[in-house]
């Protein structure tokens, strides 16, 4: 009698164990993503200041203040730069690198660790780098002075209107080549006998490429796309090290004015306001596209 | 898919005339170059006396080869208030990443097993769920992180920053072990239950020896991400602050000369430890990424 009722003590244990080996992961993640979520987002409706207060509401009086603040105004003009230009350079040029190392390339496989190897670097070490390379009095522009070059100027880095370019650069040098390595997988999935045909029936390379090739690499560019955008609004430890948000707020992000109206100013309602606008940003990018994604897989 | 991705290992149906090989041997090198730049320049101005930078030429090989600076990076040079160097803020990295890497791994191995193999009623949600959380700005948990944090009474401890990278560390590893198991036949699992295997058995005996080459992912990408971390560490760290948070204190720092030889040997040590996962593993991470990446 004992042993059937041990047995099947056994099975239902067995039915049972995945869902308790899963639980605790999904409990954190209900409990550290979506219930933060919440309470960050219950926040932004408080005049919360130093700490968090969840008795004084104010409504919408924190969001209305965000946008009429100059340094969100400014965090999101550059935020659009940033990320338009972060994302069309990034693409094309991974885009072009992957084309043109797919052509049979000698030392293919030296020229694509040296692609690469930026991914594997912090973006403060990123940052650093460039931070002293584009300064004027040391890095490039001295660089040309010494060459002879004397009437050379860049001086972007110092700039209120072009030091926003100067993260641009720093931040493409960093994942191109990745966004190369994206599109030289799809490039090689790619069947080469749709290729061959298309030649036999007299398309050149250009046509190849614009009527066949990029069509062909869609998901390749849709995943670059993801992760770019992904990757540009969260930007903040970059623009940290390599200009701190200046001159002055020049380049400010919505990264960094949340963490200074949060931590040092002291306005943890209009920190979270930011946050959660941000947060819709990305839902509004992501969540179609893991929807998608998920739908195709089932 | 996964194998062709290094190497040429198929022909290109496109033929290029001569000229245009040229150019495009021209393009690729000076890319190369720009990308090696930043490199070059921290190396080499990382071996020179201040004095040859702030008077010379960023550009140029070292005249008199110096090890001063990375001496100073790593143990005298001062860091916020006091002069300890790199080392101490690098070893917590070092006790940080470790944990937190192979936690997140474990526990991402496992759900993925589950999530593939043992699937029940909602899971697509429950992924789903889990899927989304790795894409979320996170300063929208930095404050209620800070704390939670705090009543836990691991704020500013090493402890506390493993507990938010494996939290918001698990998404990614579930999503790396849920692609990689939905491929491995679900029939030999169905077998092996028939034999009267539990779940750790078949996950111990028949998952996990075939799962080196997502293991090897998942750390990559973990260590990485982790060791490259900034916001977290700086906002968590108090007075364990991981090395980024140190380097980037170093080099912003407004009182006295600006050391830059000192600023890039910091920059390189911080760097060395991904550097060296990169160029031992990487080709097969970069493999693995784009197995789950482009089959999408």
């Amino acid at each position: 009698m004992a042993e059937p009722a041990q047995a099947d003590f056994r099975t239902r244990l067995q039915d049972w164990l995945p869902k308790i080996v899963l639980a605790p992961s999904f409990a954190v993640t209900l409990l550290f993503v979506y219930g933060f979520i919440l309470f960050t987002i219950v926040l932004s409706f408080t005049g919360s200041k130093m700490l968090p207060k969840f008795d004084a509401w104010v409504g919408l009086a924190n969001y209305q203040r965000l946008f009429s603040l100059p340094e969100w105004k400014i965090a999101l003009v550059n935020i659009a730069i940033f990320a338009s230009l972060y994302i069309v350079i990034c693409t094309l040029i991974g885009l072009m690198l992957a084309i043109f190392l797919d052509q049979k390339i000698r030392g293919e496989g030296a020229l694509r660790p040296i692609y690469l190897y930026p991914m594997a670097l912090s973006f403060i070490v990123t940052g650093t780098a460039w931070k002293w390379f584009l300064d004027p009095g040391i890095g490039l522009q001295n660089v040309m002075h010494q060459w002879g070059w004397e009437s050379f100027q860049f001086t972007w880095i110092k700039s209120n209107t072009m030091a926003i370019y100067t993260i641009v650069i720093a931040a493409v040098w960093q994942t191109s080549g990745f966004v190369m390595a994206m599109f030289l997988a799809g490039l090689r999935g790619i069947d080469n006998e749709i290729l061959k045909a298309a030649q036999i029936d007299g398309a050149s390379n250009w046509q190849l490429y614009r009527r066949i090739v990029i069509p062909l690499l869609r998901p390749a560019f849709l995943s670059a796309f993801v992760i770019l955008s992904h990757l540009a609004i969260k930007s903040y430890d970059l623009v940290i090290a390599l200009t701190n948000g200046g001159p002055g707020r020049a380049t400010a992000m919505p990264a960094t004015f949340m963490y200074s109206y949060t931590f040092t100013r002291n306005e943890m309602g209009v920190g979270a306001s930011s946050a959660v606008i941000m947060l819709m940003t990305i839902a509004a990018i992501m969540v179609p596209y893991l929807y998608a994604e998920l739908k195709e897989k089932k | 898919m996964a194998s062709s991705v290094s190497g040429a290992t198929q022909d290109s149906a496109v033929s290029t005339g001569n000229v245009t090989r040229v150019f495009i041997y021209l393009v690729l090198i000076l890319f190369a170059l720009f990308y090696l730049l930043p490199l070059y320049v921290m190396a080499v101005n990382s071996v020179k006396p201040l004095a040859e930078i702030t008077g010379g030429n960023m550009m140029a090989l070292p005249r008199d080869w110096t090890l001063e600076p990375w001496g100073a990076a790593w143990s005298t040079a001062q860091i916020g208030v006091s002069p300890t160097g790199l080392k101490p803020y690098f070893l917590n990295s070092i006790l940080m990443v470790v944990p937190a890497v192979a936690i997140s791994t474990v526990v991402g191995a496992l759900n993925g097993y589950i999530l593939t193999k043992w699937r029940f009623r909602g899971d697509t949600w429950v992924f789903g769920l889990m899927l989304f959380s790795c894409f979320i700005p996170f300063q929208i948990v930095l404050i209620p992180m800070a704390r939670v944090l705090g009543l836990l009474g691991l704020a500013g401890s090493v402890p506390g920053l493993i507990l938010v990278h494996v939290v918001y560390g698990i998404g990614f590893t579930t999503l790396y072990f849920r692609n990689y198991y939905a491929a491995f036949p679900t029939e030999l699992i169905r077998a092996a239950q028939i034999d009267g295997a539990g779940f750790f058995r078949i996950f111990w005996r028949i998952l996990l020896p075939v799962s080196g080459p997502i293991a090897v992912v998942s750390v990559i990408w973990q260590f990485t991400n982790i060791w490259n971390d900034f916001l977290f560490g700086v906002s968590f760290g108090g007075t364990s602050q991981p090395v980024t948070a140190a380097l980037n204190n170093l080099v912003q720092s407004s009182t006295g000369v600006k050391e830059y030889n000192v600023h890039f040997a910091g920059a390189i040590l911080a760097a060395l430890p991904t550097l060296f996962v990169y160029i031992v593993a990487g080709r097969y991470f970069v493999r693995g990424l784009m197995a789950g990446s482009v089959k999408g």
